[in-house]
């Protein structure tokens, strides 16, 4: 089950905590992996570390939308093989109350989290599209679901991607084509582990599981939705949230 | 038959797996052809790359024949 031979799958986004599992379950079954981020050096570290002559590196800044263009072509270079699997992990986050949210703050995030996974989904879909096949997994957020006070212009995109996927996926799947969304809840990294104690306590008390999530949950999720055993799944969003909110 | 006619009836045999006996001058790729709205887009788009050309979205909404499409391609390449 849900085995990858294969199969090849670019995830962006790769140097974080959650892209880095990604990357790393996809190859773990098997997959040819290729490993986007805008820090080459590391990328390039985690890469060597998968290695077994699937894993590649494929720089580059979403922000710059001539970038994401031409990311797909550039990922089916170094991996000598068409897509099968893209999962659209980069992001981030600008945070302000909107009263002092600048125009650029808004254009950056929108830019980052929801224009370039559409420039990548576009890209992708006209190989799977010949090739009667493919997975898309786009990373979205619990905040698209629920809003965040200072997250205006990232639940704004977020919201946007799952819309977006569910479009796509009415597009595309008459060509077996599936479009889906992870969308993880509050998971492990520097900045909650920085979170004072009560804060903290508060935090896991809105959580049903009673703890963070970790990046391999959100991974699982996204190995399933990309396997072929989710065939008959798509436009959905998979919340992985411990039960914060469940929608 | 022009070259360009060829080419044509070449790419919607590809694309649409139809016979080529098939693909006729008057033939309507949605109505006689077999195929969906994404099919003519994925067409437009692989006669755009086969002839480089452009084809602004109000010009593909009107190739809906065989004819239509080289028509319209005869006319860019002679522009």
């Amino acid at each position: 089950m849900f085995r990858l031979d294969g199969k090849t799958a670019l995830v962006t986004g790769a140097s974080g905590g959650i892209g880095s599992a990604i990357a790393g379950i996809l190859h773990a079954q098997g997959a040819r992996v290729v490993l986007s981020g805008t820090r080459e050096s590391v990328i390039q570290q985690q890469a060597d570390k998968l290695g077994k002559g699937r894993a590649f590196v494929a720089a580059a800044n979403l922000s710059d939308a001539g970038a994401a263009d031409a990311l797909v072509a550039r990922a089916e270079e170094v991996a000598g093989a068409p897509l099968d699997i893209l999962v659209n992990n980069a992001g981030l986050t600008r945070d302000t109350l909107a009263l002092r949210m600048k125009d650029e703050d808004w254009n950056q995030v929108l830019d980052v989290d929801l224009a370039a996974p559409f420039r990548l989904c576009r890209a992708t879909l006209k190989g799977m599209l010949r090739r009667r096949a493919g997975r898309i997994v786009n990373i979205a957020s619990i905040i698209a679901a629920t809003g965040n006070a200072g997250q205006a212009n990232y639940a704004a995109a977020k919201a946007g991607m799952i819309g977006m996927s569910k479009s796509l996926a009415q597009e595309v799947g008459s060509r077996g084509i599936t479009v889906n969304v992870v969308a993880p809840g509050f998971i492990v990294t520097p900045m909650t582990d920085a979170l004072p104690d009560a804060q903290r306590e508060k935090l896991l008390g809105s959580i049903p599981l009673g703890r963070l999530g970790l990046p391999s949950d959100v991974a699982s999720a996204v190995l399933y939705l990309a396997s072929d055993e989710a065939s008959w799944i798509t436009g959905s969003t998979l919340h992985v949230n411990g039960g914060m909110a469940m929608i | 038959m022009s070259e360009i006619a060829d080419k044509v009836k070449k790419i919607v045999v590809e694309h649409l797996g139809v016979e080529e006996s098939k693909v006729t001058p008057e033939a309507s790729f949605i109505d006689d052809l077999g195929a969906d709205s994404l099919d003519t887009v994925e067409l437009v788009m692989a006669f755009e790359e086969a002839f480089n050309v452009e084809i602004p979205e109000d010009a593909a909404e009107k190739i809906t024949t065989v004819k239509d499409a080289i028509d319209y391609i005869e006319k860019q390449k002679v522009a």
